[in-house]
């Protein structure tokens, strides 16, 4: 079936050799960073995890949100989403193969990587990160490989196909609260500290997973003259609007929480990131845009009157998703580490280097899912 | 002799010589290099002890900078200057950074600028060796919290996980960096973290930590915690004493008399 991802029009293969040229830009900045280490980023003692973290987090979350159309599809039989459930499982391949990819490179000694294999401890919740997240990415392309080999031969998929779909839904669920896990357990880190970051974390989540999903099919309906249906756009959109209110309420009750009880530890964090703190305030800017534009993008989205309208449906949808980036692809993570256990307010800026390698991995998965997808709509279309 | 007996036995004088060689290895007397037993004689028991430390700030010399250095040239810490790839295993700290959960208002001037020495808490319950994925940070069975450089992947998820700031990673080798090497301690590889480890290695060999030998002003008290009759127990018994952020429950094993 891969073989289909191997005939394609001029601007598919431009678009290849582009993603091929980032993933080599991405490869050198890798390789300078493995042999000079770590240092080459902008994280340090203070601000020790920084973009890879943050991106890894991010990820998780586009990795999870195929449950939105795997459970419309198979649970409640919504045949609208039957063009759109293969590209939301890709998207998930692609967004955990990335995830696997950000943490190697955020790693000290990624050779040692199978320490984690060789001394499984299950106290820590990198462990049942590593196993949720390598689960996560087989289930949905075994699955989503047979149900299309099984369309390209004609014949019904086989009955083991099934189980391990239905597995597939719990199993995107669990891979986001143990990424929130990972953080909500850290005893004097205040902005993880609390309950609501896993709801938080699987709201946003299916916010922007569902809302790139939305673009996918704009994209594929242009470049690939495949068109996932509107009815299933709007069913997504609607999705993905409410899942962007419970995300912008909960971020409410953590404002709320930290400055009504006007506990410091608290309230430093938030302080930071949208108001400065000590007269450091390079986030402020960023969060501030992706508050108005998440809040913005969601009241589009609710409107059935301007959601119908393709314009508006791809302008709330980048919104949307530019605004849950920025808020969990760059403020949750760093923001999270001021101040710093000592009370010191350390700002964090990305080297060339690290954004390199970043590149590099959102070109990797690009490709990955590029080939997937080409493949799928050539079943898809009897190319 | 034909050749078929030949065989057989140079078949077995072989395997005569295995067994020998592996009971050599398993039983210590037929040993040609000598094991030393009484290592193994005196097994350690979990939980028996419990290491400690009580710094007295009162007793803190102004500019002086001692432990710092002795430590740091024994365990081969790398200078990187106060860098963001710094490595530190003990230094000095204000008060308000060491206890910033315990300032208040009005606070004496004396307190306000008075030093404080941080360190690896050695907690009773320590976060960072929940949070490792490989069991390369751990406690052991005298209570620190100890470092398996060759097993560690350098994810940093205990420097996250610590809420003291006690943890270093080596984001560059750091080698070159170690200005006078010592003999004491193993240097480190790039990409690992490390920490205080209450100089395990000199206490094994029934020395006090280099921090506390090196005081002069003996501000610094090594002991059993779970031992009633340690010089330690008794001090912490007749002052009034202090651990950083007790309230997370990580039960530090540092105390400090303001």
């Amino acid at each position: 079936m891969i073989e289909k991802a191997l005939k394609g029009s001029r601007g598919y293969w431009a678009w290849v050799a582009l993603l091929l040229v980032l993933i080599g830009l991405g490869i050198s900045a890798y390789a300078r960073q493995m042999s000079l280490g770590l240092g080459v980023t902008g994280m340090g003692r203070d601000i020790s995890w920084g973009v890879y973290i943050a991106q890894f987090t991010f990820l998780v979350g586009v990795a999870a949100s195929a449950v939105m159309v795997v459970l419309p599809y198979y649970l409640h039989n919504q045949k609208a989403f039957s063009k759109i459930v293969i590209v939301g499982e890709f998207l998930a391949v692609s967004a955990a193969l990335m995830c696997m990819l950000f943490i190697l490179a955020d790693m000290g000694r990624p050779d040692r990587v199978l320490n984690v294999l060789r001394y499984p401890s299950p106290h820590s919740m990198v462990f049942w990160d590593v196993m949720v997240l390598n689960g996560y990415l087989f289930i949905n392309l075994i699955s989503g490989w047979a149900v299309l080999g099984a369309e390209k031969k004609g014949v019904p998929p086989a009955p083991w196909t099934r189980p391990l779909i239905y597995l597939s839904i719990p199993w995107a669920f669990s891979i986001h609260t143990v990424t929130a896990f990972l953080f909500a357990g850290l005893p004097s880190r205040h902005l993880w500290l609390t309950a609501v970051l896993a709801p938080r974390f699987l709201a946003s989540a299916f916010a922007a997973g569902t809302a790139i999903l939305i673009l996918l099919t704009f994209i594929l309906r242009k470049v690939a003259s495949f068109d996932a249906g509107q009815e299933a756009r709007n069913k997504l959109a609607v999705l993905s609007a409410y899942a962007g209110v419970a995300n912008f309420f909960l971020l409410g009750t953590e404002f709320f929480t930290a400055f009504y009880s006007n506990v410091p530890q608290h309230k430093q964090s938030l302080q930071y990131l949208y108001f400065g703190l000590e007269g450091h305030a390079p986030f402020v800017p960023w969060m501030w845009l992706s508050l108005i534009m998440g809040l913005v993008s969601v009241g589009l989205l609710i409107s059935p009157s301007i959601r119908r309208q393709n314009s508006w449906l791809i302008a709330a949808c980048v919104g949307l998703v530019l605004s849950i980036w920025i808020d969990k692809g760059v403020g949750l993570v760093i923001g999270g580490f001021v101040p710093t256990p000592l009370e010191a307010i350390v700002d964090y800026v990305p080297t060339a280097t690290e954004l390199s390698v970043t590149l590099g991995i959102w070109s990797i998965g690009l490709l990955v899912l590029t080939v997937l997808l080409k493949t799928a709509i050539a079943v898809k279309t009897q190319e | 002799m034909n050749q078929q007996r030949r065989d057989f036995l140079r078949k077995a004088g072989l395997g005569a010589l295995a067994g020998i060689g592996a009971a050599a290895g398993m039983l210590p007397l037929f040993a040609l290099e000598k094991t030393d037993m009484t290592v193994f004689t005196d097994k350690p028991v979990p939980g028996k002890v419990r290491w400690g430390m009580l710094v007295d700030t009162r007793k803190c010399r102004e500019g002086c900078n001692e432990c710092v250095v002795r430590c740091h040239h024994d365990h081969n810490v790398p200078d990187f200057g106060k860098s963001k790839n710094e490595v530190k295993w003990i230094w000095k700290s204000r008060y308000e950074e060491a206890f910033p959960t315990a300032s208040k208002q009005f606070q004496s001037p004396d307190v306000e600028n008075r030093n404080v020495l941080t360190l690896c808490n050695h907690c009773a319950e320590p976060p960072c060796t929940r949070a490792c994925p490989t069991e390369a940070t751990f406690r052991r069975w005298d209570g620190i919290v100890s470092m398996d450089y060759h097993r560690c992947i350098g994810c940093r998820f205990c420097m996250a996980a610590c809420p003291y700031g006690s943890r270093s990673f080596n984001w560059q080798d750091p080698r070159p960096a170690v200005k006078e090497l010592s003999a004491t301690y193993p240097t480190r590889e790039r990409g690992v973290v490390e920490k205080c480890n209450f100089c395990s290695e000199r206490l094994v060999k029934g020395q006090l930590p280099a921090c506390v030998e090196s005081c002069a002003g003996n501000a610094l008290t090594f002991g059993d915690l779970n031992d009633p009759g340690s010089e330690l127990r008794k001090m912490l018994a007749a002052n009034e004493t202090m651990q950083r952020k007790p309230e997370l429950g990580t039960l530090p094993s540092v105390f400090y008399i303001i």
